[in-house]
Formats: structure tokens, sequence, C-alpha cells
């Protein structure tokens, strides 16, 4: 397994990897925010956690679709299949590794985007850690998406919109917790942990479903 | 150990392929399939690794050691069309990967001994993706030798080999059936095997009712 951990990483850095075009996707969304929105301080840092979040979610759906396609391609899925390791923990290894890869940068990223959106510290720090604690979410929700597309030459906009509905309670919680860091009526606790709440959730429903939806795949 | 099929029956899409098809492979024995392209070869081989539900009967593997219950696919070797190897690793990673990944205990050759015995020693540090087809399958090849398996599926293992590659791997064929192992190739070369039992697919055996219940 750990093998497997290591391949997808060296796999998401060598050409052709998805790890930086995330990150560089995610600058462009969240650069190009204050020049529509316009000058406005005050504005920037109101919308600001919401418009990085967003962000986020989106450039984390950017190379869902290649999960398991991949693999399938060449096939490694094959392979990968027949081994007698639960075929659901080789999927939760393949999402641990591509959220290391993909996710974990855009964590890294987002306290610069958020100087651009004229966020305080305090501000920036509560969505740091939202996007630490919610991405993998995202990433476990876009693994069944991904297996159910595996065979589908296009599935990329397929994944997203099948992913996005699920993903949407992560991003209402993520963006609450976030807000409630800095506007003081609002606690910070109740929201963040429901936010941990779906992360485990998902940690434990996505990749059954996505092994599922892999084995019934097959052709 | 003994490969057996009972009464199998596969379909893709609204074809039956093939129905009601049975065979015993012991140690030290194969089968080759043969027959025209879309006759069911490769559905065959991904029935039996378990990559394709059968629509009708089973396949079962049994012997010393093996836990009754056992899947079928745990002890497969799969080569198939394509090589499973990932183009921007070095082979030598993906051998790693593969060997770690699969695991298996005795008789697998370490990554060097499998690249000498494939022929193609002193290239592991290229990419996988910079070398020619017939290199790459040969690597695939050696996927087979990393990791023991006591039955291997191979579907047109033979698909972009030189003359001596082919001799090369009819060797590691008859090797590994020497040392007791269980072989099915869909294949139109001949393998220069002793002791091989041929399978010749007919192609679209129509709709079969009894297997549709």
């Amino acid at each position: 397994m750990i093998a497997l951990l290591v391949r997808d990483l060296k796999l998401s850095i060598r050409a052709g990897g998805g790890a930086l075009v995330g990150v560089l996707f995610f600058l462009t969304i969240v650069a190009v925010i204050p020049f529509g929105v316009g000058p406005d301080l005050n504005l920037l840092s109101r919308i600001g956690p919401a418009i990085v979040w967003i962000g986020a979610l989106l450039s984390s759906l950017l190379g869902l679709d290649r999960l398991f396609q991949a693999e399938r391609e060449d096939g490694s899925l094959d392979v990968l299949l027949m081994h007698d390791t639960p075929l659901v923990l080789t999927v939760f290894v393949k999402c641990l590794a591509h959220w290391l890869a993909t996710g974990l940068p855009l964590v890294i990223a987002s306290p610069l985007l958020g100087l651009f959106m004229n966020m305080n510290e305090v501000a920036i720090g509560a969505v740091m850690l939202t996007l630490v604690v919610g991405s993998p979410a995202i990433t476990f929700i876009g693994a069944v998406g991904a297996a159910v597309a595996v065979a589908l030459p296009r599935g990329g906009l397929l994944v997203s919109i099948l992913v996005l509905p699920l993903a949407v309670p992560v991003l209402i919680f993520g963006v609450s917790a976030s807000y409630a860091a800095v506007e003081d009526p609002a606690p910070f606790l109740p929201p963040f942990l429901i936010l941990m709440a779906l992360t485990l959730f998902f940690a434990a429903i996505g990749p059954a479903a996505a092994a599922l939806a892999l084995r019934n795949a097959a052709d | 150990m003994l490969l057996s099929a009972e009464g199998l029956a596969a379909r893709r899409g609204e074809e039956l392929i093939f129905s009601n098809l049975s065979f015993d492979l012991g140690m030290g024995e194969a089968l080759v399939v043969t027959g025209r392209n879309g006759s069911g070869k490769s559905t065959l081989l991904r029935v039996i690794a378990g990559l394709l539900a059968p629509e009708a009967g089973r396949v079962t593997f049994s012997g010393a050691g093996v836990e009754p219950g056992a899947r079928p696919r745990e002890f497969c070797h799969y080569l198939g069309h394509r090589n499973a190897m990932k183009r921007e690793l070095t082979v030598f990673e993906n051998l790693a990967f593969w060997k770690s990944f699969q695991g298996g205990s005795g008789g697998a050759l370490d990554i060097d001994e499998a690249a000498e015995t494939v022929g193609l020693g002193g290239i592991l540090h290229l990419p996988y993706g910079y070398l020619s087809a017939g290199q790459q399958r040969r690597f695939a090849i050696a996927r087979l030798l990393v990791a023991h398996r006591p039955v291997w599926l191979l579907d047109e293992p033979t698909a972009a080999l030189d003359a001596d590659s082919d001799r090369m791997f009819a060797g590691l064929v008859k090797r590994h059936l020497a040392e007791g192992g269980i072989a099915l190739a869909a294949t139109h070369q001949p393998l220069g095997l002793e002791k091989v039992q041929e399978l010749r697919m007919t192609g679209f055996s129509g709709v079969n009712a009894d297997v549709w219940e």
C-alpha cells in the first residue's frame, strides 16, 4: 500500500501529473476576482473566505476524473482489481495520494490568495484550517464520481456534475466555519465539527462506493 | 492445484459470447485458446481473471495451501493487451511497484534478474514511455516474474515481439509449467509446448435460452 502511495505521488509530480495544474487554476480563479469585483477592500475581505473556498473546490475537481481513468487506459486497473488486498483500501490509498498531491498544495497556497482578498490573519488561518479538514472530503466524494465515469472517454465534466451537489454541504460548513472565526456572535466550533464529521463520513462511504462502482464497471 | 471451469457462459451487451464451457487444468498443464477475432478468447480470460462476471457457471481454484472459498483471481497473473505500466515512471520504478504491490512469496525473481531474463538488463533506468513497443511488452512480461502466481492468463502475449523474444517467452512459459504452474494463453503463435490442451472458440453462440434464466 505504501508502494501505491509513493507511486501515485511520483506520477503526480512527473510530466503530465496534475499537482501543479490545480494550484495554477486556483490561483487564476482567485486572482481574477478582485479585477471583477473592483477595488472595494471591505467587500473583498467580506467575500474572501467564500471565494477562496469556491476556488479550492473547483480546483480540486479539476484532476479527479483521471484518478482511475489513467489506470484503466494502461491496463493497471485490471491488475489492481485482481489483487487480494481489499479494493476499498486500494481506493482509499489512491484518494489519499491524490489529496496529498493536489489538495494539500491548495491548502498551502490559500494564505497567499487570502492576501489577494484583503483577509486578516484570523480569517486566513480559519480558511486554511477549514480547507485542511474539508478538502479531503471533496476527494473522497470525487472518487465515487471518477469510478462511475471510469469507462467514459470524456468523463471529466460528468464527474464534476456528479460530485458538485454532494460537495455542497462541505462548502457550506467550510465557509460558515471560516466566517464564524471572524464574526463574533457566531460560534466557530459547531460548523467546524460538522465539517470534520462530513470528511470522516465520506472517507468511509466514498472508497466503498467507488470500489463497488469499479467492480461493476469492468468490461 | 487444479483450476477448473464449469459450464461457463459470458455475455457482452446482448450477445452471448460462449456458453457451457468447461475445462480442468492441473499442475504443469497449459490451455491454448484459439479462434478467430471476436470469438471470445479475451472474454474467457477476463472471466477467469474475475474481471468480468460470468453469465453462468463458475471458476474454482483448489489445491494444497489454498483456502476453500478463495477467489481464483488472487492466484492469477493477467497479461492483457495493455501492459499495466506507467509511461512516466522508469522501468525499475514500475517493476518495483508491482513487485511490492503484488507481494507473493517464494519463486519470485528480483527486478534485475527479471530484466535479465527478458533480455533487457541494462535499461532499467529509462522511462517506460521511451521504449519500443516490443521492449515495453517484454517488461510487461517481466512483471509476471517479479511476483509469483501459479496461474498465468496470457492474452496475445507475444504481440509486438520478434522471433527471438517469442522463443524467450515460450521458454519462460515452459519453465513456469515445469515448476508446476498453469498457463492459459489466447494466442495464434505456437508456443512450442508439450502437454497442452487446445480450446477452439467458435464465436457467437447465439441466444441460448438455458443460460438466460
